[in-house]
């Protein structure tokens, strides 16, 4: 039996696709703002992408994250013009092991733990694997000891930002996150074909 | 730009405690701040904790001054014996003939002895590598 010619090859576009997409864009767009802010050391930021990510994990489960966080990864150093180079590596690498924090500690939220402290955790996490790939790779043999307290403090008060950030865009969304996801399921049944 | 759009029905009202902070949180982040703090007053002193042996220019050992051992630097003149011992630094042996580098004694903080006929340096206190430079 042979494929008629009239049958088209349909990608099917599920729900949670479009929302992947969603997120991502919007973390890419933040990945996008904050390189332009001018800071005095490389490697200090704001992370303001990873508020998207906590969003993501607390809303749709760190499966959905993965997604969007590779998403933002490869497609902000596109536009960077970093890819590949050791700033990406750093990069993916922060972000993976944020992720990964994400994931383990997600089982604390919300009972023990909020937000707030998810996004903290996430922040060491990330500029510790960093220092980690710094001193294994980049740089071996530089002493990181007097930096670390710099860079961790960093991540401190970033992630209670960041985590303070999430929190109040949680409160806004919360109406519209529950008739979404009543949406979702209903709508996500006849999936509409791309091309 | 909105994110909202009609087929959206706004859903129940977020609780107020739903979202907002856990006793978690605060635990985070003053556990976070201690582990900062020990980290910063541990790395003020651990700077000073290296000990860098060079034999003509080149880094032939990094150790720190936290473990006693002694470390021989073969030179062109024969054997330097480094020795390493309660958190100091002195040059134990040395094949020249004047010793100076050996009669310098125990190093203090940032101190180099230099034991020029044989081509080793002992330097207390600093990295291996010129992060700018390297």
């Amino acid at each position: 039996m042979t494929a008629s010619t009239t049958e088209r090859i349909a990608l099917r576009v599920h729900a949670s696709d479009r929302r992947v997409a969603r997120f991502a864009a919007a973390a890419v767009g933040l990945t996008l703002t904050e390189a332009a802010i001018p800071l005095p050391l490389p490697g200090l930021k704001p992370g303001l992408a990873n508020i998207v990510t906590l969003l993501v994990v607390i809303l749709y489960g760190w499966r959905m994250a993965v997604w969007v966080t590779l998403l933002r990864v490869v497609a902000g150093s596109l536009l960077l013009s970093t890819f590949l180079t050791p700033t990406f590596v750093l990069s993916l690498v922060g972000a993976a092991a944020a992720l990964l924090t994400l994931a383990l500690s997600q089982r604390l939220y919300p009972v023990l733990v909020g937000a707030v402290g998810l996004s903290v955790l996430a922040a060491f996490a990330h500029v510790g694997a960093q220092m980690l790939v710094v001193d294994l790779w980049l740089m071996p043999g530089v002493s990181l000891t007097r930096l670390a307290p710099l860079f961790l403090a960093a991540a401190w008060i970033t992630g209670l930002v960041n985590g303070l950030v999430a929190v109040r865009l949680l409160n806004q969304t919360h109406g519209y996150r529950a008739a979404d996801r009543t949406l979702s399921y209903t709508a996500s049944a006849p999936a509409r074909p791309l091309v | 730009m909105r994110f909202t759009t009609g087929s959206y029905r706004p859903g129940p009202a977020a609780k107020p405690s739903q979202y907002g902070l856990r006793w978690g949180d605060a635990l985070v982040l003053v556990l976070g701040l201690l582990a900062i703090i020990g980290l910063a007053r541990h790395g003020a002193e651990g700077a000073r904790d290296e000990v860098l042996i060079r034999q003509a220019g080149r880094v032939y050992a990094e150790a720190s001054l936290r473990l006693n051992r002694i470390i021989d630097v073969p030179g062109p003149l024969g054997v330097t014996r480094v020795e390493i011992r309660d958190g100091r630094v002195r040059v134990l042996a040395d094949p020249s003939p004047l010793k100076l580098c050996v009669r310098q004694g125990w190093l203090a903080p940032g101190e180099t002895a230099l034991c020029l006929p044989n081509r080793v340096s002992v330097q207390r206190g600093a990295a291996a590598y010129d992060s700018l430079n390297y």
